[in-house]
């Protein structure tokens, strides 16, 4: 069943990133040239998004608990600290490079191509370098 | 400005709230990709957690793959019949960009998905300021390699 509710959710996800045109790195970069042709399709995306899941969270996060687990698992930090900010910097300038985030990068694997392929094993190198630093120890728990 | 294409978005970020909020409701999870995946790649084995994040994985691929058997409702800038857009730069230039997104989204604990949807929706601080944080670095990468330095598509 949690299978079952996984591929779901990442269904939904994977359409909505196709149909807003989040799997098209020329809009993504489109939007962060705000000097050039600038292009608003990400504003509307990530609108819509978050106006979608304040309302649905607001509905959901009333209830005792989720339909399949014991508990809600919302990250409990308050504090603002450097790696949040450092963090958010270098995957900035990752984003700006390439145009692709997490997300519409490996939603695109069905349109293989060598860039693609060197971005997603790149993103899971880095991944793994970010949980081995001594320094990011403390921030990533094995379940956060 | 092209409002089919901001309506559609519209459209699709409705369906990725529809996700956050279904992943919450169901298994009690923030929709962070980052956070998913690096999960399934690298976590220890534990058939309970990987199963979940691989189907999701399945998910987020097979959408477009939906949308394109669907026909006709793709968004790619330059071909609005294309639903998957191709890379915009060579190997090299993704190798650098994807340990860069990596690493940023492991250090600083979330990506677009996970700070700037989840987070924003629950009007984390965290989130906004990491929002912010990417938003305008990548804005200004985007500046120097357009603008600047040239040469980038």
């Amino acid at each position: 069943m949690k299978a079952f509710f996984g591929y779901i959710a990442g269904l939904l996800f994977g359409v909505g990133l196709g149909l807003g045109g989040m799997t098209d790195p020329a809009r993504v970069l489109g939007f962060l040239d705000i000097f050039g042709a600038w292009d608003p399709t990400l504003l509307f995306v990530l609108g819509g998004a978050v106006i979608t899941t304040f309302i649905g969270y607001r509905v959901v996060l009333r209830q005792a608990k989720p339909l399949w687990g014991n508990s809600f698992r919302l990250p409990t930090r308050h504090d603002l600290d450097g790696k949040l900010v450092v963090g958010a910097a270098l995957f900035g300038v990752g984003w700006g490079l390439s145009g692709y985030c997490p997300g519409p990068a490996f939603a695109s694997i069905s349109n293989p191509s060598y860039p693609l392929i060197a971005m997603l094993l790149a993103m899971i190198a880095g991944w793994w370098v970010a949980r081995r630093s001594s320094f990011v120890q403390r921030a990533q728990p094995s379940n956060p | 400005m092209d409002w089919t294409a901001s309506i559609q978005g519209l459209i699709g970020g409705g369906f990725v709230g529809l996700s956050a909020v279904f992943l919450m409701a169901t298994l009690g999870r923030v929709a962070g990709i980052s956070g998913i995946l690096a999960g399934l790649f690298l976590d220890k084995p534990n058939r309970d957690e990987l199963g979940w994040r691989l189907m999701f994985l399945l998910g987020l691929v097979s959408g477009p793959v939906l949308l394109m058997l669907v026909g006709g409702v793709g968004n790619v800038a330059d071909s609005s019949q294309a639903v998957i857009g191709a890379p915009s730069g060579e190997v090299p230039l993704m190798l650098v960009a994807g340990l860069l997104v990596g690493i940023g989204t492991g250090v600083g604990s979330g990506c677009t998905s996970g700070h700037g949807v989840c987070g924003l929706a629950r009007l984390s601080q965290r989130s906004l300021v990491a929002t912010l944080v990417f938003l305008l670095t990548a804005m200004v990468v985007v500046f120097l390699t357009r603008h600047v330095i040239g040469g980038a598509p």
